[in-house]
């Protein structure tokens, strides 16, 4: 598997993919609108909330390949963050009172610059949550003391495990992968990640791998504890479920599967106002690896800017202007409000 | 589509409220309470849903079902040995009948 991009499919245009969503088919062109079910529960336009989550992506450059990918990331990626954006990322923390910086990617422990972030976050006393996808910790040499890196400055570890089992690890995310996950989670387990009382969170995050929707957040996580503890003596803390987007990779793959339509369908007859209300760009304010500001990570992967004025940018960050935004949605908001809801954070209902 | 099973008609099971209404509400709300998570897990009552959707071989309870499995994350594994239980019941339910044949037939043969 490589990128939509090396491959140059139609797809790697994010125009193309709202298309292919919004209609590609007679059923998909009838669908409601997102704006318009939003309306129909009185919550058009979506507004933000206080931002709690500063979401840092670091590039799209990553070791893994995963079928699913929303950011259409892979090792042929080159667009990762550069120290003067992430330096810019500082400021403007340093001026707000975001509580937590939430770094992701791609892997975004590939870049240069991570763990001198990682360390200047820190020491602004705020909290780092690193999306890190388990394998990449044994990739390379320069990577194996990533736990204990992660442990010396208080990160809050959060790592996709699609499945407690081989078959469906693998076929989502790639040969091999679930045996380098589970050793890496041992790893983690032996800095004192996912063990009681240690104050190292080590949370996992499920997504189906297919499409379907992910079941009750709460059984799929004690399904998860007890598969991991009795199969590999792994212990966590909390489990993510998190709706595959109908965007990127994943969409090639509804595409491909002639999935795309009833997908779409379930998503919107799922729709929950109550997840609605919940959706994680309410909380979020998330920057791309060139530092231009998003509502959310999907829509910076669709470049679907901020509907700010004169905030676009983390170099022109003005948190008064960017609170007053309307956040910009389209059918990919689907994805977020079905069932329980899904965001960065899991379910949300 | 002309034919007597048309997958899309599985979205309007909700719809045969229309003729009688009564008697389909008490239906579903009981349909609801019955797969809620109580003695048996959603997921273990999914899967003896799976298992019995092969028994009385509706087309719309097996992709139902089968959906409703992995989203319960059940394994494909799982998820076979639910249909080798009805096969086996099944075949067994068959089987055990032949006692009443090889009764039958020492009763009347010589
Ligand atoms: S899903 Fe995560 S680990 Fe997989 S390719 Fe995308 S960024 Fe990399
Ligand atoms: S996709 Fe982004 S903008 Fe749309 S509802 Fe989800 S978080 Fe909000």
């Amino acid at each position: 598997m490589k990128s939509l991009l090396s491959r140059g499919s139609p797809l790697d245009d994010s125009a193309a993919q709202l298309k292919a969503i919004g209609e590609f088919s007679e059923l998909l062109r009838g669908l409601p609108r997102f704006r318009e079910k939003l309306a129909s529960h009185g919550m058009n336009p979506l507004h933000p909330a206080r931002t709690e989550i500063f979401q840092v992506n670091a590039g799209k450059m990553c070791n893994q390949t995963c079928r699913h990918c929303h950011v259409d990331a892979g090792p042929d990626r080159r667009e990762i963050m550069t120290r003067e954006t992430f330096e810019a990322c500082l400021k403007v923390i340093a001026a707000t009172e975001i509580p937590t910086v939430d770094l992701t990617g791609g892997a975004p422990e590939m870049n240069p610059h991570f763990r001198w972030f990682v360390e200047e976050v820190t020491r602004l006393g705020r909290k780092t949550m690193v999306r890190c996808n388990l394998t990449i910790i044994l990739a390379n040499e320069r990577f194996r003391d990533l736990p204990e890196f992660f442990a010396r400055n208080r990160v809050h570890v959060v790592s996709s495990l699609p499945y407690f089992e081989k078959a469906h690890t693998d076929r989502q995310r790639g040969d091999q992968v679930f045996e380098k996950s589970i050793e890496a989670l041992k790893l983690l387990n032996a800095q004192g990640y996912g063990r009681e009382g240690s104050g190292l969170p080590l949370d996992l995050v499920y997504n189906p791998s297919g499409a379907f929707l992910p079941g009750a957040q709460a059984s799929l996580e004690t399904e998860f504890k007890k598969a991991l503890q009795s199969r590999y003596g792994i212990t966590f803390n909390a489990l993510y479920t998190i709706t595959n987007m109908p965007i990127s990779r994943f969409l090639e793959y509804l595409q491909n599967s002639g999935n795309l339509d009833d997908y779409m369908e379930r998503l919107v007859n799922a729709y929950n106002p109550a997840a609605a209300a919940g959706v994680m760009c309410r909380n979020t304010i998330s920057v791309g690896w060139d530092g231009k500001l998003y509502d959310c990570d999907f829509n910076q992967m669709l470049d679907i800017p901020v509907a700010s004025q004169g905030s676009k940018t983390v170099f022109d960050f003005d948190a008064r202007a960017l609170g007053s935004r309307s956040i910009a949605v389209d059918q990919h908001c689907y994805g977020c409000t079905a069932g329980a809801g899904s965001s960065c954070g899991g379910a949300t209902v | 589509m002309d034919t007597y099973y048309n997958p899309a008609d599985l979205k309007k099971f909700g719809g045969i409220t229309e003729f009688q209404k009564e008697l389909g509400d008490k239906f579903f709300e009981y349909y609801g309470e019955v797969f809620k998570e109580g003695a048996l897990t959603a997921r273990e009552k999914s899967l003896i849903a799976l298992a019995v959707a092969h028994a009385v071989q509706c087309p719309y309870c097996i992709d139902a079902y089968t959906t409703d499995t992995l989203e319960k994350g059940a394994t494909e594994a799982q998820m076979m040995e639910a249909v080798h239980v009805t096969a086996a019941i099944r075949g067994g339910s068959s089987l055990v009948h032949s006692v009443q044949m090889m009764n039958k037939a020492k009763k009347i043969s010589m």
